[in-house]
């Protein structure tokens, strides 16, 4: 069964796109990511124009993300102080982002410029994870060996003015460097449709020290404000977020997350974190295959002004 | 209606118009709703004649269905450092978003360059460039490309012998406008030709438009960006609640 979808005025099969957001609901459910860094390429590849599928990306994001805040909040897993100060960074860095997304739409450049973001950060983030995991598997399976791990270490980011009472993650630090990574979340958010999920955690537990367990519930909080926002400037800037599109995939994805996290129960997290980074790793070499190899077509087409 | 017709034939001038078209659309507008799955749209037609029809030079029908046209940049790809990055480009004017013809017989056989120029029949005499940034001077392989592009997706379509021709009085052309529509006013153009000069034209159009929710949410996101993006918003935090309750009494 086809929909024809208003803004993006391609004809998709519904049930693919039911299963694309029942896909990414449930890596989403079982992993505790957004799963946009998915939904983008996948949207791309059945044929959405690039500034449709980044902005519609971006409103799937914020429903993965209330659904999975909620669960936190129950849990007391947000830090609320720390989500606004990483929030406010957001803000700035979504409103940069979308202008350097409009920017390279101008020149012609914005595929190659996301699908290199892409490559980039997919890439980096794939490594890192993949490495950590297979080390705690590794020691995991060598008992004994205990691993010595202090509250937290001092370092340059306790030197820096503005120190906060972060209560709940247990930190006093200076606002900057939660400032600086929310600013750089937020840029990605604009320019890949992504929630930044995938940078924030690992960023929030190494570089700022925080405890692991207010730490999905405080990056999901700031995901939501910043991929709303990113929505909104789309919506003003481009008009290119497709409700229709967005909502199916809202309805496929509220379906797999459920299914999603009632997998994730049965896995170890070290065996979760390196099935995400071998997926994270696979479509970031995907999208470099893309980029490095000859293209079948050399040309392309763009509308300059939507009759 | 005959007196339009009368009208019709005096305005082309008696030496001219020794043939003209009489020619009538199966429909004149198409609705796309959220199940749109395209259109089949029939163009017919006849040739009206003051006197018995001359044996030659042979007679032929063109028959082109436009969708709304605007400028386009057409880019390509050149390999930097490694990498497939978009170079030269040429910009077109007035690149229709969709195209098909139809004809009697192959378009090189019946229609002379010089008529193809004047009356701009053909997709190639449709578009024109207006700027080449880089180094593109070749930039016919930049129209070879638009048109091969809207080929593989479907919206440029040549029927060679789309046109049949009874007698040479009664024609019909059937096409079938594809889902991916970009609305607007479809242009249909008829021409009729002897020995490859056209020798009369006619035009009509068919109003595409969206319609139901399609069109509601097409106007509010280009007249109401913001409330179009709080909306959304209001849609995915309502989803996303609902799936965390609905989560939430599972579970229970």
């Amino acid at each position: 069964m086809q929909i024809y979808l208003p803004i993006a005025e391609v004809s998709v099969n519904l049930f693919l796109l039911l299963g694309l957001g029942g896909l990414v609901g449930f890596l989403s459910g079982m992993f505790g990511v957004g799963g946009g860094f998915l939904i983008t390429p996948l949207l791309l590849f059945i044929g959405v124009p690039p500034g449709v599928a980044v902005a519609t990306g971006a409103n799937q994001v914020v429903a993965s993300s209330i659904s999975g805040v909620l669960a936190q909040l129950r849990r007391k897993g947000v830090d609320f102080v720390m989500g606004s100060v990483l929030l406010i960074g957001g803000m700035i860095g979504s409103f940069i982002g979308v202008q350097i997304f409009a920017y390279m739409t101008a020149l012609g450049q914005v595929d190659v410029f996301v699908q290199l973001s892409y490559v980039f950060f997919l890439g980096f983030i794939g490594v890192t994870m993949f490495w950590e995991s297979a080390r705690a598997i590794w020691r995991s399976q060598r008992q004994g060996a205990q691993q010595i791990r202090r509250a937290h270490q001092h370092s340059w980011m306790h030197s820096l003015p503005f120190k906060v009472k972060f209560r709940k993650s247990g930190l006093f630090i200076s606002v900057l460097p939660p400032l600086a990574l929310g600013a750089c979340v937020g840029v990605l958010s604009a320019i890949m449709g992504v929630g930044g999920g995938f940078i924030l955690v690992p960023a929030m537990i190494y570089l700022l020290g925080m405890p692991t367990k207010v730490v999905v519930g405080t990056s999901l909080f700031q995901i939501i404000f910043v991929t709303g926002f990113t929505t909104i400037m789309h919506a003003v800037n481009s008009q290119t977020v497709d409700m229709m599109l967005a909502f199916v995939l809202i309805v496929g994805g509220v379906i797999g997350a459920q299914i999603g996290s009632r997998m994730s129960t049965r896995l170890k997290p070290e065996q979760l974190r390196i099935l995400l980074a071998m997926l994270v790793l696979a479509v970031s070499i995907k999208i470099a295959l893309d980029l490095l190899l000859m293209p079948a077509e050399l040309y392309s087409v763009t509308r300059l002004v939507l009759p | 209606m005959r007196a339009l017709f009368f009208a019709l034939a005096l305005s082309v001038g008696p030496a001219l118009a020794e043939e003209s078209l009489v020619t009538g659309l199966s429909r004149d507008d198409v609705q796309i709703t959220a199940d749109f799955t395209g259109s089949d749209i029939l163009v017919y037609g006849a040739v009206r004649r003051n006197s018995p029809a001359p044996q030659t030079p042979p007679l032929d029908v063109i028959v082109t269905l436009e969708g709304p046209s605007g400028p386009v940049t057409v880019r390509r790809k050149e390999r930097i450092f490694g990498i497939w990055v978009n170079r030269a480009a040429v910009d077109l004017a007035e690149v229709p978003s969709y195209f098909a013809i139809a004809s009697s017989g192959a378009l090189d056989q019946i229609l002379s360059p010089d008529d193809d120029l004047k009356h701009q029949i053909s997709l190639e005499r449709r578009m024109s460039v207006t700027k080449i940034t880089g180094d593109a001077m070749d930039f016919a392989d930049f129209l070879q490309a638009t048109q091969r592009i809207g080929s593989a997706k479907g919206n440029y379509v040549t029927q060679h012998s789309g046109v049949k021709l009874a007698e040479d009085t009664l024609f019909r052309a059937d096409f079938a406008l594809p889902a991916n529509l970009t609305e607007g006013d479809f242009t249909v153009r008829m021409f009729l030709l002897r020995g490859g000069r056209v020798i009369d034209t006619k035009e009509q159009t068919i109003d595409v438009r969206k319609t139901g929710i399609e069109r509601q949410l097409s106007n509010m996101a280009h007249r109401q960006p913001l409330l179009y993006g709080i909306l959304s918003l209001l849609l995915a935090a309502v989803a996303g609640w609902g799936a965390s309750e609905m989560f939430r009494i599972w579970r229970r």
